[in-house]
């Protein structure tokens, strides 16, 4: 029987297998950020460890920094005393990190593939859910607790049991307007935050081929959101050619012999998947959450649901709650919520491409009078490549805020946080209570329904506006 | 780590599904970089603005055993959200399906989390809210539930259960293999990436 793309990689990655076992995996590359690194290095000295592959581990901070001020130190003695911790780590062991004010500073997927230190075929790691990111290159890329974070710092690699196969296959072409983020908002509302447990999605299809590298890791990025330890794509032209002549990526005599050994991974065709989902791009329209988990969403034409009308118990009662507190009424038209903040940002979404998409339509106009928009890129390079673009200057005319690198609103670590009762439309990849600020209510929307939104003050598709640019299916 | 035999506590009926990390222990309790003291975060949203919730109700204050709706651990991979439960004196965690990071990272800390269908989730349920004192009992060697005449078998995966048992850890097993690992890593192809030395984007 034929074995499917994930399959492979797990295979080529298996150190030692023995029946009544997990199988021992070696994981390619370690990435670290400062939340849930400290007390795996603590471990590390208390039984006198060290890191096995320091250059395989690579180190960033962005989950406590600052958007604003940030050469100054962090003011939050908490925050602060982290991302020292990590300093004082990473210079301990070895590691290779890219502090606040480094040109490779960012959020820890928007670097790792921006440096060539993603590629096809990797086992990647982290200490970080949305390490699922990394898989649209074809790499089976998960995240991890600090207990396994420890475990690959020290071994590098980790004991694993193998996972159920899903294939999610996008045909036809996405209309105009609707964007990756809105594909995988719909495969979430279709198969539930349970749908991908213990799988690793493979998504296929015409409608992923013709999608960019930036577009495929927003995809993979929220497969965990899911349900799904990872998600992943197969490697083609658009991979090669998005990584050829980055910082890490082979060059010369090594370039072809990658080229040929990634041109190898693809899906058997007499593969056997455990289950299969089909979806038909053209059907897609901008999707938009109104509740607390991301399966929690509907196209935007459509209008908050009665929980009344959901059979199943368990799931009625969470739309009860959800309802509750994100302060919605059912019947309201979702296009007739309105919005306080706009966040564009987060490992979902905060790519050059998104700044694009939301720039194009910001242009020439004015952000609403009752909402603030913040602009958060993803990474330095993210920031720099959108200035030299003058990407900030449409953003700071248009009365958004242009700030630093980081995870910023996405969680609210840091000061850039939601006020109880506040509303936001968010380009992140978590909904759920409290995550964006105590008592802040989030709906989740693709950087195109964010900067309509930002210039209407309410929930809106980029079609809504008067000659808006309307991007093309990306 | 601990290692995990049997426990008999009263247990708490957390009738919620999807409980995501976020509300098991919100962000702004993951700054600590110290690995005990996170039961002040451990559901500290609905403790402080939920008078009604489970575990601000007396009779279940003492639980030591969760008993959870569906998809439990939802979100981040923080395994902080385990050593809450812990240091909020858990020692079981019951619920008919579990976030799989979750799952994991539970297993790394001797936090025993345990699978039942939906109905018999429902049992249990009944039986605690009617009798909140009802002693529960986890036996990890027999796999299996009791409480009152009832039984309740359950699967751990037959390895992480002998780990819980022994309170064996990870990386002490792994490195009986670094023969292994040595003999791999001469296998892997050169052109593979390196973050060092550093080549700046
Ligand atoms: S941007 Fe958000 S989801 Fe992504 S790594 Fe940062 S906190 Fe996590």
């Amino acid at each position: 029987m034929g074995r499917t793309l994930a399959q492979k990689v797990y295979e080529q990655h298996v150190v030692r297998r023995t029946a009544g076992e997990p199988d021992l995996l070696y994981i390619d590359l370690h990435l670290v950020h400062e939340v849930t690194s400290p007390q795996a290095f603590d471990g590390l000295r208390a039984a006198g460890r060290t890191v096995r592959r320091p250059d395989l581990t690579m180190a960033t901070e962005d989950h406590n920094v600052p958007t604003l001020d940030i050469l100054s130190p962090i003011a939050d003695p908490i925050s602060r005393a982290q991302v020292d911790a990590l300093r004082r780590n990473a210079a301990e062991f070895g590691i290779r990190l890219a502090p606040m004010g480094d040109r490779d500073q960012g959020i820890v997927h928007v670097i790792g593939p921006q440096l060539g230190l993603t590629q096809p075929g990797m086992t990647i790691v982290c200490g970080d859910s949305h390490t699922s990111t990394h898989g649209a290159f074809g790499a089976l890329a998960f995240g991890i607790g600090t207990s396994e974070v420890e475990h690959v710092l020290a071994t590098q690699t980790l004991p694993q049991l193998s996972a159920k196969q899903m294939a999610v296959t996008v045909d036809g072409e996405l209309p105009p307007g609707v964007s990756a983020k809105d594909v995988i908002l719909a495969v979430i509302a279709q198969i539930g935050t349970g749908g991908g447990q213990g799988h690793v999605i493979e998504y296929r299809g015409s409608a992923i081929q013709a999608l960019s590298m930036e577009a495929r890791m927003t995809i993979c990025n929220m497969s965990i959101e899911a349900g799904a330890r990872a998600g992943l794509i197969a490697p083609d032209q658009t991979t090669f050619d998005f990584l050829a002549g980055r910082p890490h990526a082979p060059q010369g005599a090594d370039w072809d012999a990658a080229v040929a050994h990634w041109s190898t991974l693809t899906t058997d065709d007499d593969a056997v998947f455990d289950h299969e989902v089909h979806i038909d791009a053209a059907s897609l329209t901008p999707y938009v959450t109104w509740g607390t988990n991301p399966g929690q969403g509907l196209p935007i034409d459509a209008s908050v649901p009665d929980p009344a009308t959901i059979a199943d118990e368990n799931e009625r009662r969470a739309a009860e709650s959800a309802l509750a507190y994100m302060g919605l009424t059912a019947g309201t038209p979702l296009r007739e919520i309105d919005v306080d903040t706009v966040f564009l940002g987060s490992c979902t979404n905060g790519r050059i491409e998104d700044l694009r998409v939301a720039a194009a339509l910001l242009k020439g106009k004015h952000v609403d009078a009752s909402t603030r928009m913040l602009v958060v890129p993803g990474s330095v390079q993210v920031k720099l490549q959108a200035e030299a673009e003058g990407l900030d200057q449409v953003f700071l005319d248009a009365g958004a805020e242009w700030r630093g690198a980081g995870c910023s609103m996405c969680l609210g670590m840091n000061p850039d946080q939601l006020k109880p009762g506040e509303r936001a439309a968010s380009t992140s990849n978590r909904n759920f209570q409290g995550r964006q600020g105590k008592g802040g209510r989030t709906h989740l929307v693709s950087p195109a329904v964010a900067a309509a939104t930002a210039l209407t003050g309410r929930l809106t598709a980029p079609a809504d506006l008067p000659d808006a640019p309307i991007p093309a299916g990306v | 780590m601990d290692a995990f035999t049997t426990h008999t506590g009263t247990a708490a009926p957390l009738r919620r599904s999807n409980v995501d990390t976020d509300q098991i222990i919100p962000a702004e309790y993951l700054k600590r970089i110290t690995r005990t003291g996170f039961e002040d975060g451990l559901f500290v949203a609905w403790r402080t603005n939920e008078p009604d919730f489970v575990l601000n109700q007396p009779q279940y204050a003492d639980a030591s055993i969760l008993v959870a709706g569906p998809d439990f651990g939802t979100g981040s991979s923080r395994e902080h959200a385990v050593w809450a439960l812990l240091d909020g004196g858990f020692r079981v965690v019951i619920s008919s399906r579990f976030a799989d990071i979750f799952k994991n990272n539970s297993t790394k800390s001797g936090l025993l989390t345990v699978l039942m269908s939906e109905p018999d989730v429902e049992a249990l349920w009944a039986t605690i809210e009617a009798d909140p004192a009802t002693p529960v009992t986890v036996d990890l060697r027999a796999e299996q539930v009791t409480y009152g005449a009832v039984t309740v078998p359950f699967e751990v995966d037959p390895y992480t259960r002998w780990r819980l048992l022994e309170g064996l850890d990870d990386v002490g097993l792994t490195e009986r293999h670094l023969d292994d690992i040595t003999a791999f890593e001469a296998a892997r192809p050169a052109w593979l990436p390196r973050s060092l030395p550093a080549l700046p984007a």
